[in-house]
């Protein structure tokens, strides 16, 4: 890589790292704190996940939802909208995926692709009335969002127990039949990650090579402007979200078509709740760029994952949650790099 | 004050309200029921919506009140069961707690400089997480935790026609506040500091008072309220704890600011609206004849799609000028 793109990346690079390293730090108070011992816990963590094949892979298949609904926040933050709805349009996906894969008989390949983008779909779909909220009536995406998470939450509830249940085992959705199953890689690791990945770019190029990105993305960073040359802010909010809402759709399906054993969503939605906030973590991290949030879902999904080996010393899983939260904290706060720069080499920055 | 001024509203608001619980009354649904759990859900909204007011009228916007409902929640537990008194937790675990939060929030959202929408967003996260940590660190078992019934704060027993009326005395502490923060934001030199702070800062800064020290106590006061209004969740209302029991009511509060448009007693008059919905739904749903027709998924839908419709019939309100943008002096 040149010298310029190093420089480029540089500080958004160590801002993350140093968020990162708060974030553990403070993880480290708390189990003080209660009487833990954070040395212990964290190499747990590690060694759980990432010292051995199966929990690098595990690790990859907690990751992979993350990537998508980390580049729903991405893309809401590229044209200035804060969309924390890609944990509700996850559960749509999470069903939609259902409703194609376990109940319709299709050749191998064709269901797949059948289910994956009718999940996509349903994703999408959820996010029209933010889009409508906000574009006509000027309501604030945040409110609304969270707002028809809850509603989600309760309408994919009541499919399942009314509608897509098991036979015999009510608590959980209809597996999809073995058509609609994307190849196992290793542990609950699937091909469906080349299918994220490729998603991802295909959202980069998007944003970055296409007039419809720039428009999306001039409308964020420069508002009047994006007025000024008369570019339509109704279809940037309705494109904004949709596309966001495929992503986080897809965020879903990946739960259901791409993760075994289970091959299904419970009816506590156990396995889809709260991809929509760590993937908030994710983009920020990532600092909203594809390619980062790649990399930073990789290390979210290393943290979840690696968090289960936690509970053997009596540490709850969650507080890697708590984590991500403080380095989002960390990740907002511009003063803290330039806090610890001045105190590391002793002198004012840029 | 707005009430005067809208007197004739006050009084269509009241007379519909009447309508309603008689028409509800004749499909079965007990009215004081209804308005028993009006009154408990209103409380906490109340509480963080005037709290939020005054932070915006400053000029931070703090969208973790969801966070601070979790964590407040729990350690108004917390406390409770240490000093052996329901209103013991909800002043120490609650009020202090929130108010360290608040504290903590509007430190960063000025020297700090913070982005505050994320910073709030990051508070929920937090929130998210180390509840279900600190619940299994405190009592040793996940997600749930029942306390002594004798903590629970004791209802005022109203009663109305041979029926009983309880009532909380934090409900009635909300309604207070309410008034004193709309005194204070209106007719006090403080209140017009606040206004300023987040209208025109420079303008207050140029007299002579700190801008961020105005908004640091604003967003304390936010944390404090809203403190009090995520321990009463256990404490006074539900008699038992479990990780998800603010059910996004943090948000429902923010909508119920966006609502009223910064104006403490429009937001305790939608706070109201949103706690009749959470009351419908809950009364509805244990109402023979309702629960075997409609699934009881639908009708758990009703506050959140009410706080939509609400939001989407007032549409965009105006903002105070500084709103979330730290000062900086030029």
């Amino acid at each position: 890589m040149a010298p310029a793109a190093i420089q480029r990346f540089k500080r958004p690079l160590l801002e993350s790292l140093l968020a990162i390293i708060v974030g553990f730090i403070v993880g480290a108070i708390v189990m003080v704190i209660f009487g833990y011992d954070p040395i212990a816990a964290y190499s747990a963590l590690l060694i759980g996940s990432i010292g051995s094949l199966d929990g690098i892979c595990e690790s990859l298949a907690n990751a992979t939802p993350l990537m998508l609904t980390g580049l729903t926040f991405a893309i809401g933050m590229k044209s200035g909208y804060f969309n924390v709805g890609a944990e509700g349009q996850a559960y749509l996906g999470a069903i939609g995926a259902i409703m194609i894969g376990s109940t319709i008989h299709l050749p191998y390949g064709v269901h797949l692709a059948v289910a994956t983008l009718f999940a996509m779909l349903m994703g999408a779909i959820w996010s029209l009335p933010v889009s409508a909220l906000k574009a006509w009536r000027g309501v604030h995406e945040v409110v609304s969002t969270i707002m028809l998470n809850w509603i989600a939450l309760f309408f994919v509830r009541y499919l399942i127990e009314y509608h897509y249940y098991e036979p015999g085992r009510a608590e959980r959705a209809m597996p999809v039949l073995p058509t609609a199953r994307y190849q196992v890689l290793g542990a609950s690791l699937t091909t469906v990650i080349f299918v994220v990945v490729a998603f991802i770019f295909f959202a980069y190029f998007l944003l970055w090579r296409t007039t419809l990105g720039y428009e999306l993305r001039l409308t964020g960073s420069n508002p009047e402007a994006a007025r000024y040359i008369g570019i339509n802010s109704t279809r940037v909010i309705f494109l904004n979200f949709f596309l966001g809402g495929l992503a986080a759709g897809l965020a879903g399906a990946t739960q259901v078509l791409g993760r075994p054993p289970s091959w299904t969503i419970y009816k506590t939605l156990g396995n889809v709740m709260n991809l929509g906030f760590d993937g908030i973590g994710a983009a920020l991290i990532g600092r909203n760029h594809p390619v980062g949030i790649i990399f930073a879902s990789i290390f979210l999904g290393i943290l979840s994952y690696g968090a289960k080996f936690m509970m053997y010393l009596g540490v709850d899983p969650d507080l890697t949650r708590a984590i991500n939260g403080v380095i989002i904290i960390a990740l907002s706060l511009p003063e803290l790099y330039r806090i610890v720069r001045r105190f590391i080499t002793g002198r004012e920055t840029e | 004050m707005i009430v005067p001024k809208k007197f004739g509203w006050f009084i269509i608001g009241v007379s519909a309200l009447i309508v309603t619980l008689f028409s509800l009354s004749i499909i079965g649904i007990e009215p004081t029921d209804l308005l028993e759990t009006t009154f408990m859900a209103m409380t906490p909204l109340i509480l963080a919506a005037v709290g939020e007011c005054l932070d915006e009228k400053a000029g931070v916007v703090n969208i973790g009140l969801e966070g601070i409902f979790l964590i407040t929640a729990v350690t108004g537990v917390y406390w409770a069961e240490i000093v052996g008194d329901g209103v013991g937790g909800l002043i120490i675990g609650g009020a202090i707690m929130g108010g360290l939060i608040g504290l903590l929030f509007g430190i960063i959202s000025t020297y700090g400089k913070a982005a505050q929408v994320v910073a709030g967003m990051g508070l929920n996260v937090f929130g998210l997480g180390f509840v279900p940590f600190l619940m299994v660190a405190l009592w040793a078992f996940p997600g749930i935790h029942m306390f002594d019934p004798k903590l629970v704060i004791k209802t005022i027993d109203i009663p109305i026609g041979g029926e009983i009326f309880r009532l909380s005395p934090i409900t009635i502490f909300a309604i207070i506040v309410v008034i004193v923060i709309d005194v204070i934001l209106y007719h006090t030199l403080l209140g017009l500091r606040i206004q300023a702070a987040g209208e025109k800062p420079e303008a207050i800064d140029v007299a002579g008072v700190n801008v961020n020290h105005i908004r640091i106590l604003a967003s304390t006061i936010c944390g404090a309220l809203t403190g009090v209004g995520g321990a009463f969740m256990p404490l006074g209302w539900f008699g038992g704890l479990v990780k998800e029991i603010t059910a996004g009511r943090g948000f429902i509060a923010l909508a119920a600011v966006v609502f009223a448009g910064l104006d403490p007693i429009l937001a305790a008059v939608s706070s109201f609206i949103f706690g009749f919905s959470e009351g419908l739904a809950f009364t509805v749903m244990i109402t023979p004849g309702v629960k075997e027709v409609v699934p009881h998924y639908f009708i758990k839908m009703i506050p959140y799609i009410a706080t939509i419709v609400a939001l989407a019939i007032v549409g965009s309100k105006r903002f105070p000028k500084a709103l979330a943008k730290p000062y900086i002096r030029e």
